[in-house]
């Protein structure tokens, strides 16, 4: 965690954010923000509509109501693409990556919103195409360095076990080299040890890359280690907003997430 | 005299000026050192370490894994006089405690984050450590601590330090002898703590240069260089020899890309110990076995061919033209591509050492053309005590004395020797020094050998476990046991007959291997016990022993060794019931009293015996398995000595 975090240096807000499917509510008038430089936890129970607030953020859905601020500036209709060009970009729940490729080969998957060269250039690999790409894989092999992943460089993505096409995940988001990095559960799936190691690759990051993160996860043990701040969201409402400890003592989340008995 | 480290890198700085000396997979791309370029590394960190205060006789403690700066950092230790201390990269906090306390380390120097974390563990129980320098930055930017230093900032302050005392270093190198402490090595050691084996330049130096020059090591070799830093064998591969010879020492990228750093580098020289040629076969058989029926019928059709004359030809023995133009086919279509993917390519010398090998696996390598040799050697020799010259290579042997190295045998059978390379003590340790070195210079190996009539030594068992028969002959159970190992329906053998008449064993059959081939033969069983009490599996057995037998009748000091009576188990030898250890060595003397009923009937004319074991379930639950087990007596040959 990031010691250098200013509680005015807001990287992205969303103000009464309010998102329906038909007669569904998934979010109602939600506000908070990610300061530049923090871990920022957004947890809840199953179907709080944690995932959506991130596809929301992500420019996945639209939400009916309600503002994105990002750097400074109100964030208006945008496609996904163009927010990952605005520099965001995510991990998801369930792995999303090109099995029948390598890993290196997803990994400069990653750099393609940062290439310049078109089609053209590329296709005849000549000149700035290939300087390019030296630079960018160059870059992706810092990222392999990184997350220690250099044994499997050229084994195909689907071959891996779980925790491992996890991390390649994440090293594709790094590759985009973006200002916030959503990351959704990171650690879903995972024994402990597989768990301790993704939580470091996390720290790291916001460490040495000063990036911005914001997470869902359900391991109550690792949000409250890693995270800065933590928001709470129940049946699509904001329940809480605070540092973790703040967070773990509130009644209302004790209640609804943490449990308590039914009498 | 170029008679210390630092004095040959100067040598090797002008003399290989351009050649490469060290090279290091980062970030997926091979960089490399020149000798030159090494030179001046070393000089600016040696220059650095002075500036921090290490001086002659201080302690430079190194932990990490083979990275060039680590390598580094031995022969900056060495240009201003001290000693550099190489800790194992997975010791415990508890162990790293040890040996910094013990050597009296004064600066560390660590590989990375977690060995930093390590060292900052237990450093307020280590007086001595002012300093730690680190190589990999990540993770450390934000430690507060005043004496971390970066190795680059380190090697910027030696250029600093270098304007101020320009001829410092270079008269501080100048001042080294041959004589001097070049390095301790810390011994894992199976019993009590670890004991530092205190080597000079001399001692490195000249058993580096000897076995270069007998297997003509040139600054042409490249080495892999994989081995952990602190064992004395990577020391001499890839420090000494390397020194000594001008050639490239090759970092892999990390442990677990080892397998394909190999084959990118293609090593022309090359150390293993025999579970990594044991995995590679293994592996190369599992694959053939998914091949293509025609390249499977390609594969074992060559391997028979290589099995035959691969060998001679690599020994340089005589073979007909018509076997040789058949062999250089099957190099073409199967052994080249086969060396490609295990990245033995270029190999010219490969050594194995540290165990027995199987021999059919030390053959199979042998015959493809790859060059494995056998050595023995220890830390307090320096390494090389016997090593096989070319085209004198066997499996069950290690070979010739070194050069300048001389090797006795004992009243009691156990190996001594004598050579350039040995130790000069135990560092603050004088009494185990004295219990292994004598005034003479002759160091115990604590192993019991021969040598054979062809000159090779033989390393039988550990000298504590050799017996005597009652007729005085030498009883080496171990040596036994391992030779009935290597039959893959035998799994465990405890061979009896210290002080008795003969030798007998008891055997445990390898349940996979044996089921498998009852199996096929139409053999039901529903148990091990059951298919342990099987005639035809007794007979089989039988004939594995057999042909041990008319082995050990060759062997002109092991030929009472023949096992005259066994007996296949009716349980499996388990470390629940304690009859092995967990890393599943035989507990000779649980053994011995568990099983008295079966080894008086050994000693008698019984032909079965009735046995009742108490078992350790799972659950830990105890209960007894009965069984009425044959013994049955196997052929035993005249010893061949006998028979001239």
């Amino acid at each position: 965690m990031q010691d250098t975090v200013k509680e005015d240096d807001i990287l992205l807000e969303v103000r009464n954010i309010s998102l329906s499917f038909g007669g569904v509510r998934a979010l109602e008038n939600i506000s908070f923000d990610i300061r530049k430089g923090e871990v920022r936890a957004i947890i809840g129970p199953n179907g709080a509509g944690k995932s959506s607030m991130l596809n929301v953020i992500n420019g996945f859905y639209h939400p009916q109501e309600g503002e994105i601020w990002f750097d400074g500036k109100r964030r208006h209709h945008m496609k996904p693409h163009q927010v990952a060009k605005l520099g965001i970009a995510r991990t998801f729940q369930n792995i999303a990556l090109f099995k029948g490729m390598s890993t290196l080969d997803n990994l400069m998957t990653g750099r393609y919103i940062k290439m310049r060269a078109n089609l053209f250039s590329q296709m005849v690999w000549v000149g700035p195409a290939q300087r390019e790409e030296v630079e960018h894989r160059q870059r992706v092999e810092e990222i392999i360095d990184f997350l220690k992943i250099q044994s499997i460089r050229k084994t195909p993505v689907g071959k891996l076990p779980y925790g491992m096409q996890k991390r390649v995940e994440l090293g594709r988001a790094l590759a985009a080299e973006s200002k916030l990095l959503l990351l959704d559960e990171p650690m879903a799936g995972m024994n402990l040890e597989e768990k301790e190691d993704m939580c470091r690759f996390v720290l790291d990051v916001n460490e040495q890359f000063g990036t911005t993160i914001a997470l869902i996860e359900h391991d109550m043990g690792v949000v409250m280690d890693i995270s800065n701040r933590v928001v709470v969201l129940d049946y699509g409402k904001k329940l809480a907003d605070g540092s973790p400890d703040e967070v773990r003592n509130n009644e209302k989340v004790i209640d609804a997430y943490l449990g308590v008995s039914h009498d | 005299m170029n008679d210390t480290f630092p004095k040959l890198l100067i040598q090797n700085a002008h003399k290989f000026s351009d050649r490469p000396a060290i090279r290091e997979k980062d970030l997926g791309i091979w960089q490399t050192w020149s000798w030159q370029e090494m030179h001046d590394e070393i000089l600016d960190f040696a220059n650095g370490l002075a500036s921090l205060g290490f001086k002659r006789g201080d302690k430079l403690a190194i932990i990490g894994t083979n990275r060039p700066r680590l390598y580094w950092g031995i022969c900056a230790a060495q240009c201003l006089g001290g000693i550099p201390v190489p800790v194992y990269a997975d010791s415990v906090a508890e162990e790293l405690r040890y040996v910094l306390d013990h050597a009296e380390a004064s600066i560390v120097l660590a590989e990375d984050q977690e060995q930093v974390d390590k060292v900052l563990e237990v450093k307020q129980d280590v007086s001595h450590v002012t300093d730690i320098v680190y190589d990999d930055t990540r993770g450390l930017k934000d430690y507060p601590e005043p004496f971390l230093h970066d190795f680059a900032e380190v090697q910027e302050r030696g250029r600093k330090y270098q304007k101020q005392h320009p001829d410092f270093l270079k008269q501080e190198i100048e001042k080294g002898q041959g004589g001097d402490t070049a390095i301790i090595l810390y011994t894992s050691g199976t019993t009590g703590k670890p004991k530092g084996v205190v080597l000079t330049h001399d001692n490195v130096r000249v058993t580096s240069l000897n076995s270069a020059r007998e297997d003509k090591l040139t600054e042409k070799e490249d080495m892999l260089s994989y081995l952990p830093l602190a064992w004395v064998g990577d020391h001499i591969f890839s420090y000494g020899q390397a020194y000594v010879t001008g050639m490239c020492s090759n970092c892999p990228e990390s442990q677990a890309t080892v397998h394909w750093d190999i084959r990118e580098i293609g090593p022309t020289y090359y150390f293993a110990p025999p579970r990594v040629f044991e995995q590679l076969l293994t592996n190369v058989m599992i694959r053939m076995e998914d091949a293509s029926p025609l390249k499977q019928r390609l594969f074992h059709y060559f391997m028979k061919v290589a099995k035959r004359y691969g060998t001679n030809i690599l020994d340089g023995n005589p073979v007909p033209l018509v076997d040789r133009i058949t062999y250089k086919l099957g190099d073409m279509l199967v052994y080249a591509p086969l060396k490609n993917t295990m990245g033995f390519s270029r190999i010219r010398v490969a050594y194995t050492a540290g165990e027995a090998i199987g021999p059919e696996i030390f053959d199979f390598f042998r015959s493809l053309g790859v060059n494995i040799k056998q050595l023995y050697g220890q830390t307090e020799a320096a390494v090389f005590i016997t090593a096989q010259p070319d085209g004198e290579v066997y499996a069950d042997t290690v070979g010739k004395p070194s050069p300048e190295v001389e090797v006795k045998i004992t009243d009691d059978g156990e190996v001594i020797y004598k050579s350039p390379g040995v130790f000069q003590c135990y560092y603050k340790n004088d009494e185990a020094t004295r219990e292994t070195k004598n005034e003479e210079g002759w160091v115990m190996t604590g192993d019991a050998g021969y040598f054979d009539n062809k000159g090779h030594l033989k390393i039988i068992d550990r000298a504590k476990d050799v017996g005597k028969l009652k007729n005085g002959a030498l009883f080496a159970p171990k040596y036994i046991e391992n030779k009935l190992k290597f039959f893959p329906e035998i799994k465990e053998v405890v061979a009896l007959g210290r002080d008795m008449d003969y030798v007998s064993a008891i055997l445990n059959i390898d349940i996979d291997a044996v089921g498998n081939w009852a199996e096929r033969n139409n053999i039901p069983y529903s148990s091990y016990q059951e298919l342990a009490a099987q005639a035809r599996v007794y007979e089989m057995i039988k004939a594995n022993i057999e042909q041990v037998n008319r082995d050990l009748s060759e062997d002109p000091v092991l030929s009472d060794c023949q096992v005259h009576r066994f007996l296949i188990l009716h349980k499996e030898l388990d470390a629940d019931d304690g009859e092995l250890t967990r890393t599943r060595k035989v507990r000779r003397r649980i053994i011995a009293e568990k099983y008295e009923t079966l080894i008086n009937a050994f000693y008698s004319d019984a032909a079965r015996c009735q046995v009742s074991t108490e078992v350790t379930f799972e659950d830990g639950k105890k209960g007894t398995i009965d069984g009425d087990i044959r013994i049955e007596n196997a052929e035993t040959y005249k010893p061949l000595k006998a028979a001239i």
